[in-house]
Formats: structure tokens, sequence, C-alpha cells
């Protein structure tokens, strides 16, 4: 039976980095990526109700019922401290919304909002919902307008993104790494699904952007740029290609330690994809460094 | 030096100051002098109120003795000429760029240089005649330069819109160009007569400058007749041909303190300061219009470009996010305004009031007899008290809940209501994100729409633009431009104005000598 409800984490009214004009981006919770630099660790896992965060909430904001850790958003300061003690990475602070919740959600930023994103942690590990959310969208008429953008590690296989496929108008995939081995290492899985997704993409038209993480000294970006361009100047329809700048802000672990990419590096990287003739480039407006 | 008595004392020190150049000092010394003299009679309850500052007159002065803001119609001035400045009507587009600049010297306004240049498309486009794109840009040009330079002023106000013309595209891409602080813009955008392509290039302008802000032109138009209205100085809405008297403002956050509860702050304490304020302004306003003489020897009255009963005296109202969190604390109530639903409840109630207050009352000098209700954003010496009805700083959500959460209040103050939405930096690369945010701001019902691009050396502190590297500059050798010095103590404010959210206040005057 298909999943008629999503474990998100959060909704954003306002994006405009996360496909054409402004969306509404819905983060699920959940990943099954477990990259070094990931900025919102705390959505990779589900909550597995273990209960150890319902005691140390200073704010009463946590409860245990029926086996369930059960959050209340109202009691809630954000102060984060179940997130740092939770021990499997996750995070109680998520809501469980149904395909009509979430049309409610839409229709009241309607006005503001050219499309919607989903996004995550790892969106395509509920697809389901996704599909039953889109399909609705498509086939209603105050909404229809709007389009439907899927951002993605691109880990989904060739068979997923066929269901949706024709439901949607595009997808944003990250390319980590070019080499499978560091791919591997900064993810934890292996990049030939990613590439074989974006190719796929492509092919249909339904490649919106490929994301680029310039990591210093851990990813191997900058010394495949000749490959990276061939391989992306064989697509069918060329893609919007936005380089990010990693910073530690926010991450944990050895992660805390990189260098964060500098403003010189970011354009040094463009200044070679161009080389290539690769031109729709997007670069950060602002470096955290 | 020892025996000058306070005054001297006080005039002394602005003589002398080391940042001011001569026309501010001498303006400050105007305001001293005015200052010296007796305020304007009024009641115990309202003078002290006054001194309390619980209302405020803005230190216009003690004595009025010229309008706050003049909006003339310029356009009778182009098509009549001026007997009293010795001027033929204009004939040609240099003819009319000439008198404008001549006429905008004998504008008065509490700032001393002129809060509105006028509708400038609308203007110029009867003179255009045979002039090619690149002759009418590079007079235009030289036209804006001159506006920086010889009234720096950030307060002064240009007009545009909402018809797509060639005078309008061509300002636009001027100010993109020149980036100057003055003359500040708005750009009137009404959905049935202003095409998508053209409020496309005003938000690339937003995103580079910050400028222009845009105003609903349909939304505002409703509250002023044909003759129409301009937009000057900090987001003030005004009849043209006529103006803003005098600006009092009421410090909500005062009136909640002095209040026991919720109750008693809507029953009796808000009306009872409702009484003082309109008190303050009828003296005022008939110390104007009876005793300076002003609207008695004025070739701008003589002449037909203003009339005395289209000047409309602003009720203000400040601090509101401040006066409703106060409010819910004694009523136990933890949300605050701009996050909470009951919180901003509170604040649409108090506005509703406040509208229906200044709607009952009638004034004498006023437009229609009445006074105009304004959400007034705020002076340099305003510590911890959020502008007009704004959520303070650093606590806005995301533009699009802001904008949600404050639109209700802008029906009501019909002389203009300012709130500044400040996004970041990446929608530069995705500019269709924020049309979209303008143009449901609009169908929503704003009155006006303002952002701030962080990261910007231009940001609008304000209502008006600064440079954060003149700032920076200022410290060490004054500023060639009058707001600077404004934008410069709005940024050392303890609250860190700039260093937070990029923020508004309307600083008609330097408060440093007043
Ligand atoms: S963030 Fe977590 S710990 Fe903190 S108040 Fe909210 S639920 Fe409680
Ligand atoms: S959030 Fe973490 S600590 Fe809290 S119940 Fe879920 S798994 Fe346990």
């Amino acid at each position: 039976m298909n999943k008629t409800w999503a474990i998100v984490n959060k909704i954003l009214p306002f994006s405009c980095v996360d496909g054409p004009g402004n969306r509404l981006v819905i983060f699920l919770q959940g990943c099954n990526f477990h990259c070094l630099n990931c900025h919102n660790p705390y959505t990779i896992q589900l909550c597995q109700n273990c209960g150890q965060c319902v005691g140390n909430c200073p704010n009463l904001a946590l409860s245990f019922d029926k086996g369930k850790t059960v959050w209340q958003s109202e009691q809630c300061k954000q102060c984060d401290t179940c997130i740092q003690i939770c021990p499997n990475q996750s995070s109680p602070m998520t809501y469980r919304y149904s395909v009509e919740e979430m049309l409610t959600v839409i229709r009241k930023y309607l006005p503001f909002l050219n499309g919607i994103t989903f996004s995550g942690g790892e969106a395509t590990l509920q697809l389901p919902f996704i599909q039953q959310l889109f399909a609705q969208i498509k086939s209603t008429a105050d909404l229809k307008h709007l389009t439907c953008f899927i951002d993605s590690n691109g880990y989904l296989p060739r068979q997923g993104w066929q269901k949706v496929i024709p439901l949607m108008d595009g997808a944003m995939i990250d390319l980590k790494a070019w080499d499978n081995h560091v791919h591997k290492y900064l993810t934890g899985r292996d990049n030939q699904r990613v590439k074989d997704s974006i190719n796929y993409l492509a092919a249909r038209n339904q490649l919106y952007e490929v994301r680029l993480l310039l990591i210093p000294e851990q990813t191997d970006l900058l010394f495949n740029v000749a490959k990276i361009a061939e391989f992306l100047n064989l697509l069918p329809h060329k893609p919007r290609i936005r380089i990010n700048a990693f910073h530690s802000h926010g991450v944990t672990g050895n992660a805390k330690n990189w260098h964060s990419a500098t403003q010189r590096d970011v354009e040094n990287f463009a200044t070679q994809l161009s080389k290539y003739g690769l031109n729709k480039l997007t670069l950060p407006a602002v470096y955290l460094t | 030096m020892t025996n000058m008595t306070a005054f001297q004392q006080q005039c002394y020190r602005v003589v002398t100051d080391s940042n001011l150049s001569p026309k501010q000092k001498s303006n400050n010394l105007a305001l001293l002098a005015e200052n010296h003299l007796p305020y304007v009679e009024l009641d115990l309850e309202t003078k002290h109120a006054l001194e309390q500052r619980v209302i405020c007159d803005m230190y216009e002065g003690h004595a009025p003795y010229k309008p706050r803001y003049v909006l003339p119609d310029y356009q009778l001035y182009l098509k009549q000429g001026s007997v009293w400045l010795e001027l033929e009507p204009a004939n040609d587009f240099d003819d009319a760029l000439n008198m404008l600049t001549i006429i905008y010297h004998h504008v008065p306004s509490v700032t001393g240089m002129p809060v509105y240049l006028g509708r400038l498309d609308e203007l110029l486009l009867p003179y255009v005649g045979s002039l090619t794109e690149n002759e009418l840009y590079a007079r235009l040009k030289r036209f804006w330069i001159m506006l920086d330079r010889n009234l720096p002023d950030a307060f002064m106000h240009a007009n545009i819109g909402p018809s797509d013309n060639i005078i309008c595209r061509l300002l636009l891409r001027i100010d993109r160009e020149l980036k100057q602080v003055a003359p500040n813009l708005t750009f009137f955008y009404d959905e049935k007569i202003t095409p998508e392509s053209l409020l496309t290039v005003a938000i690339a302008c937003i995103c580079e400058t910050g400028k222009p802000h845009i105003a609903n032109y349909n939304l505002i138009a409703k509250d002023f007749d044909k003759m129409g209205f301009g937009v000057v100085s900090c987001y003030n809405s005004l009849p043209v041909a006529g103006g803003g008297s005098t600006l009092s403002r009421i410090n909500l956050k005062e009136v909640a303190l002095r209040s026991e509860d919720r109750h008693d702050f809507l029953t009796n304490m808000l009306p009872y300061y409702c009484r003082l304020q309109l008190n303050l302004i009828k003296e005022r306003s008939q110390f104007l219009y009876e005793k300076s003489n002003f609207f008695t020897n004025s070739f701008l009255v003589n002449e037909g470009l203003i009339k005395p009963e289209r000047f409309a005296p602003m009720f203000g109202i400040f601090a509101m996010a401040e006066a409703v969190n106060i409010l819910q604390e004694k009523a136990h109530l933890s949300g605050r305004y701009g996050q909470d639903e009951q919180a901003d409840l509170l604040a649409l109630e108090i506005s509703q009031q406040l509208a229906d207050f200044v709607n009952q009352h009638t004034v004498t000098y006023g437009w229609r007899n009445k006074a105009m209700l304004h959400a007034q954003s705020g002076i340099s010496i305003d510590h911890g008290l959020t502008p007009g009805v704004r959520i303070p700083y650093g606590e806005e959500p995301d533009p699009v809940s802001h904008i949600m959460s404050v639109f209700v209040h802008h029906k009501y103050y019909s002389s203009g209501i300012s709130d500044i939405l400040t996004i970041d930096e990446t929608i530069k690369n995705n500019q269709a994100a924020l049309l979209k945010i303008c143009l449901a701001a609009f169908e929503l019902g704003m009155r006006e729409f303002t952002a701030n691009i962080s990261g910007n050396d231009l940001v609008r502190v304000t209502g008006y633009m600064v440079r954060l590297s003149d700032i920076a500059k200022f410290k060490q050798q004054g500023s060639r431009t009058n707001t600077t010095v404004l934008g410069s103590e709005a940024a050392s404010d303890s609250s860190g104005f700039l260093h937070r959210q990029p923020r508004v206040i309307s600083h008609e005057q330097n408060m440093g000598h007043s």
C-alpha cells in the first residue's frame, strides 16, 4: 500500500536556491548517504523512539506515549538539546503530513509560490508521497501552475525516476565527487547511480541543475575538470551547473577542521569548467569564509 | 567662553563641530534659534505627555513656520511658468529640467531641502519632443548627478511609473549605474498598466542598489483624489499640490507601560494619548496656518502650486512591537509580535482602533478636515524601539511569513507604512523569486514593497539609502551627504542596526544638536 503521509523535518515558504522563482521547500527526514560534510546531520536518520532525549528537554516539549517519542512544537524553544543528545543522529522534531495537510500548507502560501521543491535529507526515500502530492498538484485547477522539483543526491534507481518523471518539472542532483572511491569516502556510497541518474534525467529533459560542491583537499572535482566537463557536455539537454562552496559552519566531526572553499577556489574551478565550454554556471552569491 | 549662556554654548558646539558642513551648521543654528522661542501653547496634560515623550513632535521645532513636507504641483508650474521666479512656461526638455532645478531650491520642508521631486516621467514626457534616447540619457544623467550633489539629502524622493515609458526606463537605468544615495526613488506599480517586463527591470535594480522602493499604486490611490498623491521622504503618501503640515507620533511602548493590562490600554490609555496627540497636532498646525504666515506669503500658494487645504497633519505611531510584547507579558502570555497569532491579532486591534480614532475626529487644518494615520519609521534616537508596526530587528521571519504577518496593517495607514524585507544575496541569481513575492505582497494588500539585499554597499538604513563605506569614512572626515550622519548614528546603535538586518528609520533632521 502506498504511503500517504511523509515525515517532514521542516517546510520553508521562501527559497530562491531550490529551482526557478520562489519555492516552498519541503525537507523530508531521512537520508541514505552519510556525508562527512553534512550540514544537517540530524536529518539523516529517522527517530528510533529510544526515548533518550525525552527527559533532557529543558522546555518539556518532549514526552513518551505508547512507545513513541512525541514532540510538541508549541512548547519547543529550538534549543537543539535533543539533537545533541540523540545517539542516532536523529531529531524528535519532525512532523507527519498527509497529502491533504500538505496541500493546505501549499495553498496558504500560494500567491507567493512559483513552485514546490522536495529536499532533504534525501527526498526520494519517500517517493510514494512525492508522487501522490505531485499528482494532486498537476491535476488540481488552482495548483497546476506550480512547478514540481526534486532536490536529490541522485541515488534513486531508474525505476524510481520513471515513476515521478511524468509528474515533475525538474530535478537538482548533487555530484559530490568524480572518482568512485572519493565519493565513497565522502558519502559512504558509490557514485555510479548518481551518474546514471544525471544521464537518465538529462535524456528526458528533467535535469534542471547539477550541483558541484567544492571541498578543498577532500573532493577530487578540481583534478577531474576535463572528465566532468566531458560528462556534462555529452548530456543532451545542458543543465545549469551550480558550484557550492564548502564551509565548516554547522558540520560535525572531522569536517569541522576542513578548509572552507574560498571565492578564489570557486572562481578558479568555474574558469576551468568554462574553458571546456560549460557556461550555465551559478556561483555562490556570498562566501561565508 | 566660560561666560556663555547655555544657549550660546549649544550654538558654539554646532559652530565648532568638526563633522558638519556650513550648510548643516546653519540648519542646526536655525533650529536652535527656533527652539529658543516658547513652544506653541499647549494645555497641561498635552505638555506633560510631550515632556515624557509618550507623544513626540519629531523635534520639528517650537514654532512651526513651514510645513513638514511640501508636494508642489510641478506639472502646473512647467505649464504656466512662474511670475515670482520670472520664468516662462517650459518649451522643451531642457527648459523643463532647468525649471525643476530652479524650483527645488524654493520648496521648503523639515530638512530645508525638497522631499518631493515629482512624478518625473509624467512631468517630463510632454517635453521629450524629437530627442533621441541617447540625448535624453545624457540629460537625465546630468540631472541625476546634479540632484545628488546639490541637494544631498536622501529623504528627497522622486516618483516614477506606473506606465512604461522611456523616461521611467532611463531613470531606472541611470540610477542603477550611478548608485547614488540621493534621490530616493519610488516606482509606482499598477497591475493594469505596468507590464511585467518593466517590473522585472525595477526588481533587477533593487537587487543591485536596494532602489527603487515599489508602491502599490491602485491601493494607495484609493485613499486620495483625482489630483493624486506622491510618495516622499520615508514612505509618506501625501496629496499632491499639498503635503504634510506636521507629524507627531505616539510611542506605543510608553502607552503600554502606563497601562494595567490590555483592556486598560485599549479602553483608557490609548484613547487618552490619542486625544493628547490630536491636541498637539491642532496647536502646531494652528500656529503654522495662523501665525507663521507661511500660507499667506508663499509664491507656491499664490501661483496655485500648493493649496493650504491640501495639507494633512500626520498622526504617527511607532513601537507597536514593544507595546504588544509588554501587553502580552502583562497577561502572562509568551507569544511575541510577529511570531505569534494571538500577539499579531492584538496588534491588528490596536491599528484598527487608531484608524477609527483618526477617522472620527476632525481637525480644522487638515485635508478633508482629517489627520492621516502614519506608521512612523523611527529616528536615530529611538533605542530599543521598533519603527512603526514593524517586526523588531533580528526577529523577522523569512520574507514570506514576514509579509503574511504584517500586510493586514497596511490598509489602515493611509499616509504611509513600510516594512523592509531583508533578503539574502542569493536572490540575485533568481530574481523571479523576488518578483513573485512582490506581486503576492501587492495581491494581499501591502501598500509598499521594500527590499534590502544584504551584502550591498548601498543599503537602506531606514527609509533612506546609505553607503556602508561612507559610514566607515564619516567618523574621520564628515560626510557630504546629510543623511549619512544619521545612518552612522543608527549604525552605531547598540542594537547593531547594520550588523544584523539592514533597517529603516526616517530621520528627517539631525538630532545630535537639537
Ligand atoms: S529543541 Fe529539542 S530539547 Fe530543545 S526545546 Fe525543542 S524539543 Fe526540547
Ligand atoms: S530523537 Fe533520537 S534520542 Fe530522541 S527518541 Fe528519537 S532516536 Fe531517541
